[in-house]
Order: structure tokens, then C-alpha cells, then sequence
């Protein structure tokens, strides 16, 4: 897209998207910390993971706060109107991944002891998904992708279905001894964190898809995540 | 009228949703209008709703007051200006050997851009057009005529009591009131206003857009305006016009929100270059 004729305009509509693109890579770093901190039982990196969050709530409000600025200044039409609409969206998802970040992490208190095997290793493959979801979104809105957009809207249902085999196996545990329970609670949490980052991430996509189209996406998702419906006494 | 074989231009055409609740008032279909040699309107084709506000928007000398004017025959007092093609309204082709232009210009009224108030006192300005055109049966009726064109205007309670101060005396935005109320005390069925606001400060501009609100009940109102906050505000159907050519015409909340042309979108969004 060509420039304004007022040069300040672009620089206010460049400042935007820089500080949506640090808030962005900050919540990827908290996000991807937090995983690690619950996985390995690391309470050091759980409190930083905490304690850092205040500065995406803080990127949240600066560009809250210049997105109005610049509303009130130039009169955005059409794209750029629909491109200060999305910014503040778009921050108002990462800042909510951020919040689901911190959750994840603030549950390695709750964790005594060793998590089992695989469920290790499914909280890690779940994590990794999430983290590439949210990787690839941010990318693609940095380049108003809504191809790539929406190849990371198709493919959430891959967290979802990972979710599902999550939950069914913590249920497992859960019903084989009852002392699994609070762990097996905390990770359930856990997951479903991220389960919930994966929606943030396909709101964005559909974000990017509205920004170059002016329309919304049309096509419905597959919604995967079964487990509200489901009963451990009916398997 | 003689139809003239002109360029095929392309304008973007979905039919309006606004075109679907109100019948289309005036029609111009295969429009050229030349200044001598200067090809200034470009094979036009365009409907414009009745009870609804039309704006027509685009850069200096893109065409957009040139058409305006056409709709009242109002390019007929510049010689060298040549129309070809059809306007109608209601139908009827406004070009007609046999069409009184005095007539059409009472039904197609104008509002212009500097207020200009006849240097006659409120109550002769708003009486001036009934007179001439014999509409008012005795003195009571032209009263009341003037009473009723005034409040229209929202004009009456600033002026009641000094109906017989000169027009001239009133501030900006009262006079381009009154001249509004000019206008429709010849109960004309549309309205056109050549950027009626650019004189007016902010807020003789929202009361002007308030009565333009109002007014769209019952007419059928076209605005050329040089803001789009204006266009986006007041109307109903937008029309971007560039270099003599209709670019893109539809419901405004679409031009200014997801505008088809590029041309369009950059303009809205300030990128024309």
C-alpha cells in the first residue's frame, strides 16, 4: 500500500505496529517460559514468567492509548480504519495470552512432585503447538498474510485434539488413584491454557482475514475440543 | 438529445442496497459534459435515491460540481458548456426542447457554497421564489409559507421577531440557513448543495447537517462535500469521482469502510498522490 500524503500518519500507523509486534514477541517469551517452567518444575522461572507479564499489560495500554490518539487525529477510513480496529483486537488477544501464560506458570507451585512420563511429553508437544500457532500468526499479521492466517485458523484443531487425548489421560490417572488428583487438576488447568491460547491465536487469524478483506471469514471452524461433553463413567 | 458515442468507462457497480428501499429520483445514464474542448464528465451513468442524501466526493476538478450543476441545468449560463446523454427526474428527461428551466430549477433546488442571501430582509429572501413562481394565494398564505420554510430550515426561532432585518445581517451559518430556506419555500423535490459547510464553522456545520438529517425525509438530497467525515456523516449513497470519470458509487457505510477501487481507497485514506 502506498504512503499517506501526511508523512506523520505513517509513522504514527508504523509506531502502532512496532509496539504490537514487541507485545507480541513478549507474550511468545512468556509463553514459551511458562511451558518450561511447568514442565521442568522450575518455580524460579514461574516467578520471572509472573512478575513479567505487567509489561504486556503496560504494551496493552500504550497502544490502547495511541490507537485512540490516532483515531481522534486522523480520521482513519477504510483500511486504515479497519487496521487501528484490528490493532487494538490483536493486542487485546496477546494481552489475555500473556494472562494464560502467567496461569500456566503460577501452577509449577502446585506441582510437588514429578509429572509422569507422558503426560510430560504431551504437556510439551501441546505447548510447542501453541507456541508455533501463536509464532506463525504474529507473523502473518506482521505481513498482512491472511493466506498464512488462516492455515494457522485450520490447524487449531490439532491443539484441540491433542487437548482431548490430554484430558482423557488425566482422567485415567485421576480414577487409578485419587492422589493424582491435584496434580492431574493443575494440569488440566494447564492445558486448557493453552487450548485457550490456540483460540486467541485463530481470533488474530481471523483478524488478519478482516484487516485485507474488509469482510469476515465465512468458512466455520471445526471446533474439536469435545471435552465439555465428556464422562469419564461412559468410557 | 443527441447520444454520442464516448469511451466506455467502468464504474464499479453493485446496486446500492439504498437503491433497493427508495426509488431511484434522478437517473443519468450515458453522460458527457464538455467545457469547449475540456472533456469534463466521462460517459456517467448513475441512480440517485429519492428521500436519501447522495454525496458526490473526489479531488478538485474531478468533475463532481460539474455534474451537480447539470442536474438543474445550471451549466446552461456557461456557452461553451455542452451536455450529452440523459438526466431524468422522475422520468423526465430535464433536457427537453420543451422543459420551462425556470420550473426545473424550482423543483431542483441549490444551495451554494458562500451563502448569498438576496440584500433583502429574511422574510423577502425566503418570499422571493413563491412570488415569482405564484404560489402563494394572499398575504396570510405567503406568511405562512415563509413561517413554514424557515422552521424547516431551523431558522425560525433565531429570526421571528426581525423578519424584516436584512438577510445579509445574519451570521454564516443563519444566512446559509436561510438560504436553504430559500429553497424549499418552492416545495422543489430535490436539493442540491454545492459543499454548503465550507464557509461555516463547526458548529453552523452540525446544525446545517442536523437540518440535512431532517431534510432527507422528504427530499431527494445530493452534497458535494470536500470532507469525507461530511460524506460519511450526512449520506446515504457516496460517489467518488476522479478526473472526470464516476470511479465508484455505493452505500456510503461500504465506500468508506471496504471501498471496491483502488483509486477509491486511496482517496478516503488520504494516499492520493
Amino acid at each position: 500500500m502506498s504512503d499517506h500524503i501526511v508523512k506523520a500518519y505513517d509513522e504514527d500507523i508504523t509506531a502502532l505496529k512496532t509496539l504490537l509486534a514487541e507485545m507480541g514477541g513478549a507474550a511468545e517469551e512468556q509463553l514459551a517460559s511458562a511451558i518450561k517452567a511447568l514442565s521442568r518444575r522450575d518455580a524460579t522461572l514461574a516467578d520471572q514468567v509472573i512478575r513479567n507479564d505487567d509489561r504486556i499489560d503496560e504494551l496493552e495500554r500504550q497502544i490502547e492509548e495511541k490507537a485512540l490518539l490516532l483515531i481522534a487525529k486522523r480520521q482513519p477510513m477504510a483500511r486504515d480504519l479497519r487496521e487501528i480496529m484490528v490493532t487494538i483486537r490483536v493486542a487485546s488477544d496477546i494481552e489475555r495470552i500473556g494472562d494464560l501464560a502467567k496461569n500456566t506458570a503460577k501452577r509449577t507451585h502446585a506441582i510437588s512432585e514429578a509429572l509422569p512420563r507422558k503426560l510430560s511429553t504431551g504437556l510439551a508437544r501441546m505447548g510447542a503447538l501453541a507456541l508455533s500457532q501463536l509464532n506463525k500468526v504474529l507473523n502473518a499479521y506482521a505481513r498482512n498474510d491472511d493466506i498464512m492466517g488462516m492455515e494457522v485458523w485450520r490447524s487449531d484443531e490439532e491443539i484441540d485434539a491433542l487437548y482431548n487425548s490430554i484430558f482423557r489421560e488425566l482422567l485415567t490417572y485421576m480414577m487409578e488413584d485419587p492422589r493424582n488428583i491435584s496434580l492431574c487438576t493443575h494440569l488440566l488447568f494447564g492445558t486448557k491454557n493453552l487450548e485457550r491460547i490456540g483460540d486467541h491465536a485463530t481470533n488474530i487469524a481471523e483478524n488478519i482475514y478482516f484487516l485485507v478483506h474488509g469482510t469476515t471469514v465465512s468458512e466455520g471452524r471445526p471446533k474439536k475440543d469435545v471435552t465439555s461433553m465428556m464422562n469419564p463413567n461412559e468410557d | 438529445m443527441s447520444a454520442q458515442t464516448a469511451t466506455k468507462v467502468e464504474t464499479a457497480t453493485a446496486v446500492p442496497r439504498i437503491l433497493g428501499e427508495r426509488a431511484p429520483k434522478v437517473t443519468a445514464r450515458n453522460v458527457d459534459i464538455y467545457y469547449g474542448e475540456k472533456h469534463a464528465i466521462k460517459s456517467l451513468s448513475v441512480d440517485i435515491p429519492d428521500r436519501a442524501v447522495s454525496a458526490f466526493i473526489g479531488p478538485s476538478g474531478c468533475g463532481k460540481s460539474t455534474f451537480l450543476r447539470s442536474i438543474n441545468r445550471m451549466n446552461d449560463t456557461i456557452p461553451s458548456c455542452r451536455v450529452t446523454g440523459d438526466i431524468k427526474v422522475d422520468n423526465k428527461d430535464i433536457y427537453a426542447r420543451d422543459l420551462d428551466v425556470v420550473h426545473l430549477r424550482a423543483r431542483v433546488g441549490m444551495v451554494f457554497q458562500k451563502p448569498n442571501p438576496f440584500p433583502k430582509s429574511i422574510y423577502e429572501n425566503v418570499a422571493y421564489g413563491p412570488r415569482i413562481h405564484g404560489t402563494a394565494s394572499g398575504k396570510a398564505d405567503m406568511d405562512d409559507i415563509v413561517e413554514r420554510s424557515l422552521r424547516r430550515a431551523s431558522l425560525w426561532d433565531e429570526v421571528k421577531d426581525r423578519l424584516n432585518s436584512p438577510g445579509t445581517g445574519l451570521s454564516g451559518g443563519q444566512q446559509q440557513r436561510l438560504c436553504i430556506a430559500r429553497a424549499i419555500a418552492v416545495n422543489p423535490e430535490v436539493i442540491l448543495m454545492d459543499e454548503p459547510c465550507s464557509a461555516l464553522d463547526p458548529i453552523a456545520t452540525a446544525r446545517i447537517e442536523e437540518l440535512i438529517d431532517e431534510l432527507k425525509q422528504n427530499y431527494c438530497i445530493v452534497i458535494v462535500t470536500h470532507s469525507m467525515q461530511q460524506a460519511a456523516r450526512v449520506s446515504q449513497l457516496t460517489a467518488f469521482f476522479h478526473l472526470g470519470i464516476l470511479v465508484e458509487v455505493g452505500d456510503t457505510d461500504d465506500i468508506f469502510t471496504k471501498p471496491k477501487d483502488k483509486r477509491t481507497q486511496d482517496y478516503i485514506t488520504g494516499r492520493f498522490g
